[in-house]
């Protein structure tokens, strides 16, 4: 067990909001997590849910305006990364914190070869001259599968497929070894075939390397695979957290319960119909004052207007922010309890 | 179902869909895209089948060429008898009404300017001579047909989430009561949540219209729900076909079988104890594919044989079609 080991990355109650046109969007409510050394921590969540910009918002990458981070505590390393000066946040971002995009073309330069854009930051932060940097660049290549890479270093990202770009974008967040690498549903835009790849490569680097990942991703069989702990958000919010084998086996919230049964498989038991979920998510124009997830709940009562469900804990290293106890099937006593006041 | 009491409404044979790679100041011919390179196939009235494999390898390529919205290179595609590929232009607009299609992005397929009931009676006025008010009739009933309220005939596109542009895209596509719809990835762009909504509408329309679908994908577990049979693709070929469970119990071709591999499980436990078929390298260019068998690059069981013999496509079991050198008695 990993209990002991003090967390790399501690976020606390971070809110972030956008600016926007038709008024604020509370994009990310009161977010609260850790991330220990080592370990592989899943995030799910629909689109919007604002994982991203959970992400986003603790290294600094959100444009502002119309981002603004409006309150919480980032700790990374003895900093608190959102009282960081920009200089500071780009010395961090690297050696400290890497990051992959879902899509490689957009974080790819076009205009620079593979290896320069392997070559720079190895200079850049691992104060490397250049003949070491390309000895380093063709080996974080080899690391992670692409095969001649000595002669690849030459070419441009558009002569890469997208399952090797995405392969050349994990090396070059590699290429600083960081302590914590967050990837950003870095397989959705891959074919299954390719997706497999990376994920063995993924296993394969976290044996070799022992950083700790942030893996944000829409699938939940992805998480099942690789993850020890799992995150997931709806409307801004955690609503469900614990160990992979936990919260697969007891789902304690409403929203995971359904996705987990949402999802057909292509192994075992076939559904003659799909559950569903009906509705749609919230758009966020304020910090919600009543459960996000209440107009889709099927299990939906009073308490659920009147406030925000706390996250609560419901098994070891498990939580989940709804009023409904699912052990007991009945209400949450703190609800019950409350409502005799 | 593949049983013969079934009446086939869609033969697909030896259909070829090149696209000409041209170079120089000449525009000069080069070569060929083969992304369908000779598929034949039979889809029976009232069933689903699956189409599916990887990004490139020629679904939607195929899909369109069947309902001609290319000229195909070489080939047949019969529909309910009629021959589409060799249709004049006027018959071919007769047949239009039968055959639609649904569109993966229901963003880019609809078009901004137009109101959803603007939209959904297109083809109204295109092939019909219906009055207004008999219009107006129309497009309410296939509103209230896909779940999307009255209310909302006169919003735009932009207006709406994505299940329910989606939602309007299968409404303008039922509007001629076609008999054979195309759809194409109709719910990659959807969340998880949404995917369900969609797939069950589309189930309970083939239930209550009597539609058939050709439902083109690369998710295999939601192709597993809904469809009858699959086919499987490869770079412009189709590798096997099968019904639902004979496809996903005991698939034959190594290419199936690594792709149902690649596939994580929702449940640790599996997860943990899974065998997978890790594909090495990636899909070769349908420009300059491989000699002999196509998979041969990539294929964990290649032989001698497969790099310079193609494999033929052909019955192994009752049903059960094939390309694979390791499959080559013929059923029966
Ligand atoms: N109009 C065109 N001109 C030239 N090449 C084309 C054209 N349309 C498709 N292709 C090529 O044909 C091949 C098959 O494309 P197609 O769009 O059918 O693939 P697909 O299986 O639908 O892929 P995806 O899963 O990404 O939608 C690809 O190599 C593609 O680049
Ligand atoms: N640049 C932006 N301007 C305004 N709103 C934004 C911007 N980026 C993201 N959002 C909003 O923030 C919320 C969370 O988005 P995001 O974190 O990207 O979701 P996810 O990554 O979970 O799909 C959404 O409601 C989204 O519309
Ligand atoms: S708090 Fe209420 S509405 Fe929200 S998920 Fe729980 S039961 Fe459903
Ligand atoms: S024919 Fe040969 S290369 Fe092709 S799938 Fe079969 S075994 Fe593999
Ligand atoms: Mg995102
Ligand atoms: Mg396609």
């Amino acid at each position: 067990m990993r209990e002991e080991a003090q967390p790399v990355l501690e976020v606390t109650n971070l809110k972030t909001i956008f600016r926007t046109r038709g008024g604020e969007v509370h994009a990310v409510n009161s977010v609260s997590f850790d991330l220990k050394p080592g370990e592989l921590l899943g995030v799910v969540g629909e689109s919007g849910s604002g994982k991203s910009v959970t992400m986003m918002s603790l290294i600094g990458l959100l444009p502002s305006p119309p981002a603004e981070v409006r309150d919480g505590r980032v700790m990374f390393d003895g900093l608190d990364l959102l009282k960081c000066t920009p200089a500071q946040l780009r010395a961090v971002r690297g050696p400290g914190v890497g990051f992959i995009f879902q899509d490689p073309m957009t974080s790819l330069n076009p205009v620079f070869t593979v290896g320069y854009q392997l070559r720079e930051p190895l200079m850049k932060h691992m104060g490397m001259t250049k003949a070491q940097a390309q000895v380093r660049a063709q080996e974080l290549l080899e690391l992670v599968g692409i095969p001649d890479a000595g002669r690849r270093l030459k070419d441009f990202p558009h002569q890469f497929s997208g399952g090797m770009r995405q392969r050349v974008m994990i090396a070059i967040a590699l290429a600083c070894d960081p302590k914590v690498l967050i990837a950003d549903e870095p397989t959705t835009a891959l074919d299954v075939t390719i997706q497999a790849q990376i994920l063995e490569l993924v296993k394969d680097l976290r044996q070799k390397l022992g950083m700790a990942i942030i893996w944000i991703t829409h699938d939940l069989g992805v998480i099942a695979g690789i993850a020890d702990r799992i995150m997931v958000m709806y409307g801004g919010q955690i609503v469900e957290h614990g160990t992979v084998k936990e919260v697969f086996a007891k789902p304690r919230h409403p929203y995971t319960r359904a996705l987990l049964q949402t999802v057909p498989s292509v192994r075992g038991e076939r559904a003659e119909k799909l559950n569903v979920i009906e509705g749609q998510p919230p758009i966020l124009r304020a910090a919600p004052a009543a459960c996000p997830f209440r107009d889709r709940c099927s299990l939906r009562f009073s308490a659920c207007d009147a406030a925000n469900p706390a996250r609560y804990d419901v098994g070891p290293g498990h939580d989940a922010a709804c009023f409904w106890d699912f052990d007991a099937n009945a209400p949450r006593k703190e609800v019950t309890e409350k409502a005799h006041v | 179902m593949f049983d013969g009491g079934k009446r086939p409404l869609v033969e697909v044979e030896g259909l070829k869909m090149y696209f000409p790679i041209t170079a120089g100041l000449f525009r000069a011919k080069v070569g060929d895209v083969k992304a369908v390179d000779d598929v034949t196939f039979t889809i029976y009235e009232g069933e689903t089948l699956g189409l599916v494999g990887e990004s490139g390898c020629g679904k939607s390529t195929c899909g369109r060429a069947i309902l001609r919205l290319y000229e195909p290179t070489a080939g047949s595609v019969t529909i309910d008898g009629e021959d589409v590929l060799a249709a004049p232009p006027s018959e071919l607009r007769a047949m239009r009404p039968k055959m639609q299609m649904v569109f993966q992005d229901p963003q880019a397929s609809l078009n901004p300017r137009m109101t959803v009931a603007g939209i959904i009676g297109e083809p109204l006025d295109e092939h019909t001579t219906l009055t207004k008010p008999q219009k107006l009739a129309r497009i309410y009933e296939l509103m209230d047909k896909v779940g999307l309220n009255r209310d909302f005939a006169n919003r735009y596109p932009h207006e709406f989430s994505g299940g329910q542009r989606q939602r309007i895209g299968i409404a303008r596509a039922l509007a001629l009561n076609p008999r054979f719809i195309v759809c194409d990835e109709p719910i990659a762009a959807l969340d998880v949540s949404i995917q369900a909504q969609v797939v069950n509408l589309l189930e309970e329309l083939q239930d209550s219209l009597g539609l058939t679908y050709l439902f083109i994908s690369h998710d295999l577990s939601m192709v597993r729900h809904i469809a009858d049979r699959v086919a499987v693709m490869y770079l412009g070929r189709i590798v096997e076909l099968a019904t639902r469970d004979a496809l996903y119990e005991a698939p034959l071709h190594p290419y199936t079988q690594a792709l149902l591999s690649a596939v994580p499980e929702p449940d640790p436990n599996a997860e943990s104890t899974r065998q997978r078929i890790i594909l090495k390298g990636d899909v070769p260019s349908p420009a300059n594919p491989p000699k002999g068998c196509n998979f041969c690059t990539r294929c964990p069981k290649v032989m001698d044989l497969c790099r310079s013999v193609e494999p033929e496509f052909r019955e192994v079991a009752p049903g059960h079609f094939t390309a694979c050198h390791l499959h080559n008695q013929t059923a029966g």
